[in-house]
């Protein structure tokens, strides 16, 4: 198995290719930037670099795991549309992994806790965890202020943007981004002890923000 | 006639509302498949870009295999990838641009990021065969209304002129509101038009005899609003099939007539027009009468070509590899705003 993992569904863009190594896994090579205006820009050429200093070929690919987000749409996009193509042209299995259970697997915690990400307009994705591995019950989207947090420590950028709301220090919420070597590390796991992953289809948790219109404006100033 | 020496272009659009995938050599369509969301905006009344970002993911892998099929070729037989780069809806033209780097990536083959107006003037190529240089070309679709020089489709566009408000699409859906017709608003209006008397109303030509070649339809649709309005409070019926002939005579008369005075200006003796409304029969219709008048050949793709699709990036992407231009690099940017005079985004 060599295991191609990727992730853009958060201001960072991480690609990794990992393989199981006796009971482990090893992460060949991985590269991350954080610029959530370049995505598109940034993805395929990450994946070329880190498949070479792999010292493989695309061709040696047998997995693809990547984030499904959560996350901001434009850029969790360019990680699926990526995906579904790479697997489709290499004629190989692709899966997904939350953007969030990645984040909380390169945690490491072995205590609960919760993990939160920026979902933009003043909310967060978030859900609680029993330990690294473990989630507890789906992805909610939510304003910081209404996450039943339980005073778990929580992790992730949705902490460290508000800090002041969880009541905790923003310096202990590390780690913010998602990082595909954690991801495709999560993912070899998950493969290797024959347990399913998500399909790689994108987790919105909001719809469309779009307005049916109402009729249409007047141009002319009525005569009262 | 076979071309197989010619290489085989994968074309893939995601400007709009429209996921295309088409297969090309040279002149020669392979396959041209569609999958469109515009039913998924036409409560909208207008395309909302998170609506077609959505479907343009889950129909882009799909599309692509069922332009292979239908061409008889495998994703190994392509010998180059083109998309389009720009202009159009960023979230959009995201997902086909990473798609198509993604194929690119695995196949190993050059990847042509290129530009959405061009495509449309190339996609004649498919139909009527190379086209005669130079060119005089009107773009007009939902979201352009451009009029274009073309020296040389991979290497020399200029633009003559654009609208400065609304595109002449755009204006066809918002007066189709007005009157109750449904969305988009070409066809309807179309249709309704051929009951109607255009010379029933006279609305206004926007920037007519202005010494440019741009276009504005802001004024002619506030001028049907005010039409229709007045009617309504006098208590009147709406004549709605010659409101719709007057509109689209005053559309497509600033259309064709400017795109005649660019052929005279530049002693160009061809024209070609697309877009999706070069689907409406009326501006076809003049612009026949006015071209065959000023000695002008009028070449007008059939409507499946005019409206956005995947062939007529292929179309470009076969031009832009026959120049021998060289491949965008991986970490190709979209444009949402790509200028018509950069054939190929970089």
């Amino acid at each position: 198995m060599l295991l191609l993992a990727f992730d853009t569904a958060s201001p960072a863009v991480t690609a990794a290719v990992c393989e199981p190594v006796g009971d482990g896994v090893r992460v060949r090579a991985s590269v991350s930037s954080v610029d959530a205006r370049r995505h598109g820009e940034l993805l395929a050429p990450g994946i070329q670099e880190v498949v070479e200093r792999s010292g493989a070929q695309m061709a040696d690919l047998t997995h693809i795991a990547v984030g499904i987000g959560p996350g901001p749409y434009t850029g969790l996009r360019v990680g699926l549309a990526t995906a579904h193509a790479l697997a489709e042209a290499l004629g190989i299995a692709c899966h997904g992994v939350a953007t969030l259970d990645a984040i909380a697997f390169a945690s490491g915690r072995t205590t609960p806790f919760v993990a939160a990400s920026d979902a933009r307009r003043k909310e967060v994705f978030w859900a609680r965890y029993d330990d690294a591995l473990t989630r507890v019950g789906d992805i909610a989207v939510d304003r910081p202020a209404d996450v039943d947090t339980g005073g778990l420590p929580v992790i992730g950028h949705g902490a460290h943007l508000y800090a002041d709301v969880f009541g905790q220090d923003a310096a202990q919420a590390e780690p913010l981004y998602p990082d595909a070597a954690a991801l495709g590390e999560l993912a070899v796991r998950r493969l290797v002890e024959g347990r399913e992953l998500p399909e790689p289809l994108p987790l919105y948790l909001r719809r469309p923000d779009a307005q049916e219109p109402g009729a249409p404006k007047k141009v002319r100033q009525w005569q009262a | 006639m076979s071309n197989t020496d010619l290489p085989l272009i994968l074309g893939i659009e995601s400007s709009c509302d429209e996921t295309g995938v088409g297969l090309v050599r040279g002149c020669e369509l392979l396959s041209d498949e569609v999958a469109s969301s515009v039913d998924q905006h036409a409560r909208f009344g207008g395309v909302v870009p998170e609506v077609a970002s959505r479907a343009h993911l889950e129909a882009m892998t799909p599309t692509v295999q069922r332009a292979l099929d239908r061409a008889g070729v495998k994703l190994s037989d392509v010998d180059a990838i083109a998309v389009t780069a720009g202009p159009g809806l960023a979230g959009a033209l995201l997902v086909g641009v990473s798609a198509a780097k993604a194929y690119a990536l695995a196949l190993g083959k050059p990847l042509y990021g290129v530009n959405h107006l061009v495509g449309h003037v190339a996609v004649d190529q498919l139909e009527h065969g190379p086209l005669p240089k130079p060119t005089v070309a009107l773009l007009v679709s939902g979201g352009h209304t451009s009029l274009l020089l073309v020296r040389d489709l991979a290497t020399d566009v200029r633009l003559l002129g654009d609208t400065v408000d609304d595109a002449a699409g755009e204006a066809y859906d918002k007066v189709a509101r007005l009157l109750d017709l449904p969305y988009p608003g070409g066809p309807p209006i179309d249709r309704a038009a051929r009951e109607g008397d255009p010379g029933s109303i006279r609305f206004p030509r926007g920037k007519w005899g202005d010494g440019t070649y741009d276009f504005s339809f802001s004024g002619l649709k506030t001028a049907v609003a005010r039409w229709v309005e007045d009617a309504e409070r006098d208590g009147r019926p709406v004549p709605v099939p010659d409101v719709a002939a007057a509109f689209q005579e005053a559309v497509v008369d600033v259309l064709t007539r400017k795109a005649v005075d660019a052929c005279r200006e530049h002693g160009v003796e061809h024209m070609v027009i697309s877009g999706g409304v070069a689907a409406n029969s009326r501006l076809r219709a003049l612009a026949e009468e006015r071209c065959a008048a000023a000695g002008i050949e009028l070449r007008v793709p059939r409507p499946r070509l005019c409206t956005d699709n995947g062939a007529m990036i292929a179309a470009l992407g076969a031009e832009v590899v026959a120049a021998g231009l060289p491949p965008s690099r991986l970490d190709l940017a979209t444009d949402t705003s790509l200028p018509v005079n950069r054939p190929l985004a970089g």
